[in-house]
């Protein structure tokens, strides 16, 4: 890769890299897994002049049942998820959704921060995050803050994060109640074209690559909880969408595929 | 024992695999400095200004110039195109760096030169163009409207039109009297090659000497050559080319590139080697282009489905510029359009036109994957028109009834070697189980599932060991078809082939070794190749058109049978025999019907060197050379049988199997045969389904990046299963055809016909490609409900 010139400091703790974020601002960016950060700088697309790498604080790496949830440090990387007898027994739809991320050599590097962090649409975890209803843990310089996961995502990679803070802690509810996620994408290492997961029968639904942010379907969700079958509400899962038009797909093939696609997660996941 | 026609395992993989081979970015000189490339974010535009001042004075930085400023003194031709099919054939110079005028988006402005790649890349930054744009000529459809030029001056983007049509009444009156026709427009969409080294170049100067060695990641070390110094002016016999391990090329290394001139050119000025790597940017936006066709098919038959007509007419994408063969590329498949069927009248037109896009040029089949794609997509049109099942068809219309033949003259003016269909297509059928498929996707229609089974065919024929060197004269080709081989024995008795066969992964060391140690009785191990550097190998045409082995391994064994009859001569010397009288068995002389005589044939190295004993007039040393100029080309063939499930309700096509039969005459090594069907086969199915360089009605190209053009990998496609037939070449004495490209020529085809025949029940006769899930949605929602395909 031939990106612009940067600097790059080592953090040695999330306080280091929240002073360093501080000290540098809007021209420094985090780098956890690189998968997302590296590309783009390779084209240039971000030029950040201070890389400030978290990947060596390994206290942020840890997959934990505690009492009622589980407890994900934001540095634990996709194939740890995807291994772990915690999310085994816990929440075994993060654990799934892990194994389907790119592929093997992005799921040793990436991790679930970073992925939450780059609020990336079309990206697997923060969906699956979304339908499970979990919680993100941000640090920043005076402390510590909690986001429901439905608040997060603001814009086409942007969240709520303000410049000076990371997430050190992400939290799922434990529960393995009917759940099923459909990843419908042309090659096995991209990204999806349209996304869909399920959680807590049939309660969290969340689309993916379906708008400028991870969605929740709402619509989905609304119309299962007033009773409807699950084809009555797969029917309305494009519903206020305003899905992407790219070289894969227009948007009303993506709107065909959310409800499919839709159906599909909720049959698997055992709503009728 | 025989060597040849065993699965030996490559010896050139334990280097390659454990990263001892040594590629262009592996050699590292002092002193160098790195090109950057400033390219045009135009497709058409004139250039109003370059502004290099700011460049200059960034970190490193050496020089930087614009076209302009390398009109004077460092060419004295524009890059090569080696083939001008027509004597009025348009090809306006293309130099290294446009001068006035940028005719597509990465076409090169400017040029940076700088102590690193990254300050190189950084001051690239700093060049500032102004454009003034022109109209962009982004499609073929434009071009052929002709309003809109994509070459101006010329007044038209019409390159050339080329044919073989000697009785166009006969073919329209047989077309005309056709019982059934099928007429179809197919897309042969432009491609990426994607080899997994990309290019990169290195030219090292002696500014005293006055003499240059030039690395290229290129397939072409000996047509480099010639062309650095027909385009610098360097004397040839100062010019050294090596290509160093070379990590793919597919047609797209087989070329002479601005890169590899500017290097040499800015070497010899500034007496400092120069050196570039392209990007994967630059890989797929300004290094050559595959495909890029209409094709036109229109086929007649009787009633029984028994061809009587075929007439093709192709407009060609020849892009910004004609490269080194981008106007022979579609004429490649010319002769092939026919394909494995005998078909009584028989027209091709092909019309190059110009775009404001990337050149085109030979990719992995070059001109064949489209031929056998359209006449095979038109077979099963064909059948469907006729009502009679795929496989039938072909059976009524295979060459000689499907029966074996030798020395078949095709309507296109060519002799196919030989052949032997039905046997090939009945081994490919059985292994696939079609009768059950067949069972299987009646039983998936009858019940409305929603994921349905397509079965495709594709019985192709290709042609290999380029060529002739009479017939590439009389297409006009700038160059011939032999290939050199140089054999010789060491004092110790080992072997040295010198070959001018250029590998770029096909495991040319393995099979010579295996041609050398097969014929004269000793282990391979003893047997090393030396190639690609015209220091060593001065002689040579390099690697393309699956050539290396019916042309340069068949130098190759020519040259060992040379050897071979001086050491008999020399072992017939020692013995006080008649030469005659001299046989080898096992790796020794001997005189026939005398064991206790037998002489290892490595002992003869020595004796040779020494020279203390020889006989009278023999020459010192054993080495023995071959310049192989083939008689004919050679025709593979094969059946592919694709076997795929398309979702109904979301348009995904899911390969389930896939079933590779070819038959490329006498195998060297099963091993590397069954290697290169594989490769072939993905590259074929890439196009079917995946690949597809998309420009915008600006001309910009909108994937030039693995994350958006969709190479597939191992997780996509099934497991292959391959077999073969063997109907030997009658074009040279080791019966050998070629089997480099074949996998590519025979799967897109079958691919895209199984996706068809998967929805033919809903009336689905074609399907563009790539089929990708939405085309296919949308295809099977205008079958089903009357929607727009």
């Amino acid at each position: 890769m031939i990106p612009a010139a940067f600097d790059y400091q080592v953090a040695e703790s999330a306080d280091h890299a929240i002073a360093l974020l501080g000290e540098h601002g809007d021209e420094s960016k985090l780098l956890a897994g690189g998968h997302s950060l590296v590309p783009m700088m390779k084209f240039r697309l971000a030029t950040p002049t201070m890389v400030i790498d978290v990947g060596r604080l390994d206290d942020l790496r840890y997959i934990r049942a505690e009492n009622g949830h589980v407890a994900i440090g934001a540095l634990t990387r996709h194939h740890e998820l995807e291994n772990s007898d915690v999310l085994a027994d816990a929440c075994p739809m993060l654990k799934h959704v892990a194994s389907l991320v790119g592929d093997p050599s992005v799921r040793h590097r990436g991790t679930l921060g970073g992925t939450l962090a780059h609020s990336d649409p079309a990206s697997d975890l923060p969906a699956a995050v979304l339908a499970l209803g979990g919680t993100l843990v941000a640090q920043g310089p005076s402390g510590t803050r909690e986001i429901a996961a439905n608040e997060f995502f603001t814009g086409y990679f942007e969240s709520v994060l303000a410049p000076d803070e990371m997430l050190t802690e992400i939290r799922v509810p434990s529960g393995t109640g009917g759940w099923n996620y459909q990843k419908f994408n042309r090659r096995a290492q991209d990204w999806a074209i349209v996304g869909v997961g399920v959680a807590d029968g049939g309660k969290g639904v969340s689309l993916v690559n379906m708008g400028s942010v991870p969605l929740r379907a709402t619509a989905v969700e609304e119309a299962l909880a007033g009773g409807a079958s699950a084809a009555d509400a797969a029917a309305l899962a494009a519903e206020g969408t305003e899905p992407p038009t790219d070289l894969n797909a227009d948007a009303d093939y993506r709107g065909h595929l959310a409800r499919t696609l839709v159906l599909r997660a909720l049959t698997e996941a055992g709503v009728s | 024992m025989s060597v040849i026609g065993s699965r030996l395992l490559r010896k050139e993989d334990p280097k390659l695999l454990t990263g001892e081979g040594k590629y262009i970015d592996d050699i590292q000189v002092a002193g160098q400095l790195w090109m950057g490339m400033v390219r045009s974010t135009q497709a058409h535009a004139a250039i109003a200004s370059v502004d290099l001042s700011a460049a200059l004075e960034q970190p490193g930085v050496v020089a930087a110039y614009s076209g302009k400023d390398l009109t004077e003194g460092y060419w004295i031709a524009p890059l090569p195109c080696a083939w001008p099919v027509t004597p009025d054939m348009l090809n306006p110079p293309h130099y290294p760096v446009a001068v006035d005028e940028a005719r597509y988006v990465g076409d090169i402005v400017a040029v940076v030169l700088a102590e690193s790649r990254y300050e190189a890349a950084d001051a690239v930054e700093h060049v500032v163009v102004e454009y003034e744009p022109l109209p962009v000529v982004a499609s073929l459809t434009d071009a052929v409207a002709d309003e809109k030029l994509a070459h101006p001056e010329l007044g038209t983007n019409k390159a050339y039109t080329w044919a073989i049509d000697e009785n166009p009444d006969g073919v329209q009156a047989a077309l005309d009297g056709s019982a059934h026709k099928v007429e179809a427009t197919y897309i042969q969409q432009r491609l990426i090659p994607s080899a997994m080294e990309p290019r990169g170049v290195l030219a090292v100067p002696s500014p005293h000497g006055g003499d240059i060695t030039l690395y290229s990641a290129t397939q072409v070390p000996h047509i480099l050559r010639v062309m650095v110094a027909a385009t610098t002016g360097i004397p040839e016999q100062m010019i050294r080319v090596i290509a160093p391990a070379v990590g793919g090329g597919f047609g797209a290394k087989l070329n002479i590139n601005a890169d590899e001139i500017l290097a040499v050119a800015l070497a010899q000025k500034l007496g400092k080697p120069v050196r570039w790597t392209e990007t994967r940017t630059e890989a797929a936006g300004s290094t050559t282009h595959g495909r890029g066709q209409e094709q036109h098919v229109e086929i007649g038959s009787d009633a029984d489905g028994k061809i009587t007509a075929i007439r093709v007419k192709i407009d060609a994408d020849m892009g910004a510029y004609m490269q080194l063969i981008t106007p022979g590329t579609p004429l490649l498949g010319s002769f092939l359009y026919h394909g494995v069927y005998e078909a009584p009248a028989f027209s091709f037109t092909c019309e190059g036109f110009f775009t404001n896009k990337t050149p085109t040029d030979a990719y992995r089949g070059a001109g064949r994957p489209e031929a056998s794609y359209a006449i095979e997509r038109a077979m099963d049109m064909l059948a469907a028109e006729v009502g009679i099942d795929p496989a039938e068809i072909r059976r009524r219309n295979y060459i000689n009834g499907g029966e074996k033949f030798e020395n078949w003259d095709n309507p296109a003016g060519l002799t196919f070697d030989s052949g032997h269909y039905t046997p090939n297509l009945d081994l490919a059928l059985d292994l696939a189980k079609y009768d059950e498929l067949r069972a299987e996707q009646a039983r998936r229609r009858e019940a409305g599932e929603s994921k349905q089974l397509g079965i495709g065919l594709c019985t192709y024929v290709e042609i290999c060991g380029l060529a002739p060197s009479r017939a590439l004269g009389d297409l006009g080709y700038g160059a011939g078809g032999w290939e050199h081989a140089t054999v010789r024995m060491l004092p110790t008795g080992k072997v040295e082939v010198v070959s001018g066969s250029t590998p770029h992964g096909q495991g040319h060391e393995t099979s010579w070794s295996m041609i050398v140690a097969d014929k004269m009785g000793i282990d391979p191990a003893d047997v090393t190749v030396l190639h690609s550097d015209t220091a060593l190998s001065p002689l040579g045409l390099d690697t393309y058109g699956s050539r290396s082995l019916a042309v340069g391994g068949v130098a190759i064994a020519m040259a060992v049978d040379k050897l071979i009859d001086k050491c008999k001569a020399l072992a017939a010397h020692q013995l006080e025999a008649s030469v005659d009288d001299i046989v080898l068995e096992d790796g020794n002389l001997q005189v026939a019907g005398s064991p206790d005589t037998a002489t290892p044939i490595q002992t003869m190295g020595f004796a040779a060197f020494t020279a203390h004993d020889l006989p009278e007039g023999m020459e010192p040393n054993l080495n023995e050379a071959v310049t192989y100029d083939p008689p004919n080309f050679a025709f593979p063939f094969g059946t592919h049988v694709c076997v795929v499930e398309v979702d109904e309700d979301t348009g995904e096509v899911e390969m389930i199997d896939y079933v590779a039969v070819d038959d490329c005459g006498q195998q060297i090594n099963p091993l590397i045969v069954e290697g290169q069907v594989h490769g072939g086969v993905v590259q074929g199915v890439a196009q079917a389904l995946w690949e597809d360089a998309v420009y915008d009605a600006d001309g910009n190209p909108l994937n030039p990046s693995f994350m958006d053009y969709l190479v597939p990998s191992a997780a996509e496609v099934p497991n292959i299963r391959t077999d073969s037939t063997t109907t030997t070449s009658t074009s040279n004495p080791l019966g050998v055809k070629g089997v480099g490209e074949a996998g590519t020529i025979g799967s897109a085809a079958a691919a895209v016909n199984a996706v068809v025949d998967a929805l033919s029940h809903h009336g689905v006769r074609d399907m563009a490609m790539p089929a990708t899930p939405q085309r296919v949605w949308r295809t099977i929602d205008a079958a089903k409900n009357g929607g727009q395909a």
